[in-house]
């Protein structure tokens, strides 16, 4: 019988956050995208977190967890609201069109 | 039944909250009809909020003293924390003082932006009391997302917004990146209590640390070299400095500054203390990149926030020369120089909300030119603050380097004090040439007169202590040197 253990978690974990990372990173579209990759890493986090907290029988890392979702909420939140008054002076949200200070 | 914890230690956090969300609340119910009555509201609100923060010095002073410990371990205040909460609270303060004139102006005096100035405080204050990882959090994403919305305070203008988009998208990468070495360290330690994780490294001679945790490591300190702009995480300083307001960028460059250096300081000898061979190389990788970038990158810069920003990286570099060393000598070192810095800053700041033409501000170099004889007072307090950047003698910023450079050398990385040196002299180069614009240019058009009243209080202040430094520097060096010697006790 296959046992999904520790590592398991540890190697999910870290492929979403390099997919996270590499959405920002390659993305050449849109700024959303890159929200949506931020949200990516802080859920790789809760994955690890939630993965050691069982491994060690220790209740911190799930708290730990409730407070990330908490902050990622309000991070989103401020996220979107600071895209929308972007795109009030811009009329765009692509990546490229975020260029006017440079060097 | 569960004991009350004890809430003395966190006294001057439970009362900026309370106030700031007080203050929150008497704004929002003003009444609001025309742009006067705006401009009453944040002025009161304003008034208010720098009442606060000076109150909140005071009760910094009073809980001073000794070490305390409360909250289940969350939350740590001993010399260390109350000499950086002290930095902190002048920074917000001197900030408010500065900023309402420039608000004003910029039709942009909303009562919303002190609020969030002093909630920033209160997440600076936080992350420097910070005695677990989970409270580390918390605080350092209190202080970065007020920071965001201020960045983009100035809706109405691209570059304002763009800044804080930019902020926004890079902070939060290095949240996650913070985060994702967090969960390594508590995976592979067991524990987030730095006490706790001091104690498990203590014994690492015997038992060396795994892999992962020291990848943890890593990604806590590159999610902290974002926080405080270090090289190769500086990309966004330059932009964010240049987009947002002005009053917001002299608040970046060093409330924030100071409290991430703070943190850095803790986090990095505090728990991870005995893994010093393990984070030593990056750190002097880290802080020597930081500073040729700030001594280079800022010699072609034609915009003076801009030059202020490459300025602000090298620094930070300077500074974290002293956490290479990791003994008590550089974390003094430390400690002195973010002191001397935000008072260089501030005033420096202060002379550059000065330049104004038409009644338009305006933030090229070349703009300074004829400052000397349209305004000279200002133009010679730019001069001090702008030598005391340079490090020459006598005056602060000399000192505040002497005492790092020292303890470098002290410790035998002669490497790094000649090339700390060295960038200090190419450095000079760019400060040395905002004195020759403004003492030795042709007058261009002058700029506006006469400047306001509290800024040149601000300016006069901030040059008085750079100058007279030399004169009385026990009252930095004392308390720097006691806080120092505590943090390393174990």
């Amino acid at each position: 019988m296959f046992e999904v253990g520790l590592s398991h978690y540890l190697v999910v974990a870290a492929i979403i956050f390099s997919l996270g990372i590499f959405g920002i990173f390659m993305n050449r579209k849109n700024v959303i995208i890159i929200l949506m990759s931020v949200e990516l890493m802080l859920l790789a986090v809760n994955i690890n977190l939630v993965a050691f907290s069982a491994e060690h029988g220790d209740l911190v890392g799930q708290i730990f967890s409730l407070f990330v979702l908490t902050v990622a909420a309000a991070e989103a939140s401020i996220g979107l609201a600071i895209l929308v008054v972007f795109f009030r002076n811009r009329g765009s949200i692509a990546v490229e069109d975020v260029n006017i200070m440079k060097g | 039944m569960t004991e009350v914890p004890n809430m003395v230690p966190a006294l001057p956090e439970i009362f900026v909250a309370g106030v700031g969300m007080a203050l929150l609340m008497l704004g929002v119910f003003q009444k609001v009809s025309d742009s006067a009555q705006e401009i009453r509201t944040s002025r009161l609100i304003s008034r208010l909020g720098m009442v606060t923060l000076v109150l909140a010095m005071v009760l910094v002073a009073a809980v001073a003293g000794s070490t305390m410990v409360t909250f289940g371990g969350m939350f740590i205040s001993d010399p260390f924390a109350v000499f950086f909460k002290v930095l902190i609270l002048m920074a917000s303060t001197l900030t408010l003082v500065i900023s309402q004139d420039y608000m004003e102006r910029q039709n942009i005096s909303r009562f919303e932006y002190v609020i969030l100035i002093i909630f920033a405080t209160l997440g600076m204050m936080l992350m420097v009391s910070a005695n677990n990882l989970l409270s580390l959090y918390l605080g350092l994403e209190m202080q970065s997302l007020s920071l965001y919305v201020i960045a983009s305070f100035n809706r109405d203008d691209e570059r304002s917004t763009e800044a804080g988009l930019k902020y926004f998208v890079l902070g939060a990468v290095a949240s996650g990146m913070l985060l994702y070495g967090i969960s390594l360290v508590y995976g592979f330690s067991g524990t987030t209590d730095f006490k706790t994780l001091g104690a498990l490294f203590a014994d690492s001679q015997v038992s060396p640390p795994s892999i992962g945790l020291i990848i943890g490591i890593i990604f806590v300190l590159s999610g902290l070299s974002f926080k405080v702009s270090a090289v190769p995480f500086h990309m966004w300083t330059p932009d964010v400095y240049e987009g947002a307001p002005t009053p917001v960028t002299a608040f970046f460059s060093v409330g924030p500054k100071i409290a991430a250096i703070a943190l850095f300081a803790r986090v990095m000898v505090g728990p991870f203390g005995d893994l010093v061979e393990h984070w030593q190389q990056i750190i002097i990788l880290i802080s020597i990149a930081s500073m040729l970038v700030g001594a280079f990158a800022a010699i072609n810069q034609t915009n003076i926030k801009r030059m202020m920003a490459y300025s602000s990286i090298g620094h930070v570099g300077y500074a974290l020369t002293g956490l290479v060393v990791a003994n008590e000598a550089g974390v003094r070192g430390i400690m002195i120089y973010m002191a001397i810095y935000l008072f260089m800053n501030i005033g420096a700041f202060a002379c550059i909300l000065t330049m104004r033409r038409g009644d338009r501000m305006v933030e090229n170099i070349s703009d300074l030119s004829g400052m000397s004889k349209s305004h000279p007072m200002v133009a010679a307090a730019l001069a001090i603050f702008m030598f005391s950047m340079a490090g020459l003698p006598p005056l602060a910023g000399f000192f505040s380097k002497l005492y790092i450079f020292l303890a470098v050398i002290e410790s035998k990385f002669y490497g790094l004090a000649l090339i700390a040196v060295l960038s200090s002299v190419i450095s000079a180069f760019y400060y040395l040439r905002i004195v020759k614009v403004v003492y030795f240019d042709e007058q261009g058009d002058p700029l506006d007169k006469p400047i306001n009243s509290i800024l040149g209080f601000v300016i006069a202040g901030c040059a008085v202590i750079i100058v007279l430094f030399f004169a009385l520097p026990n009252v930095i060096v004392d308390s720097a040197s006691i806080a120092a010697f505590t943090l390393f006790e174990r």
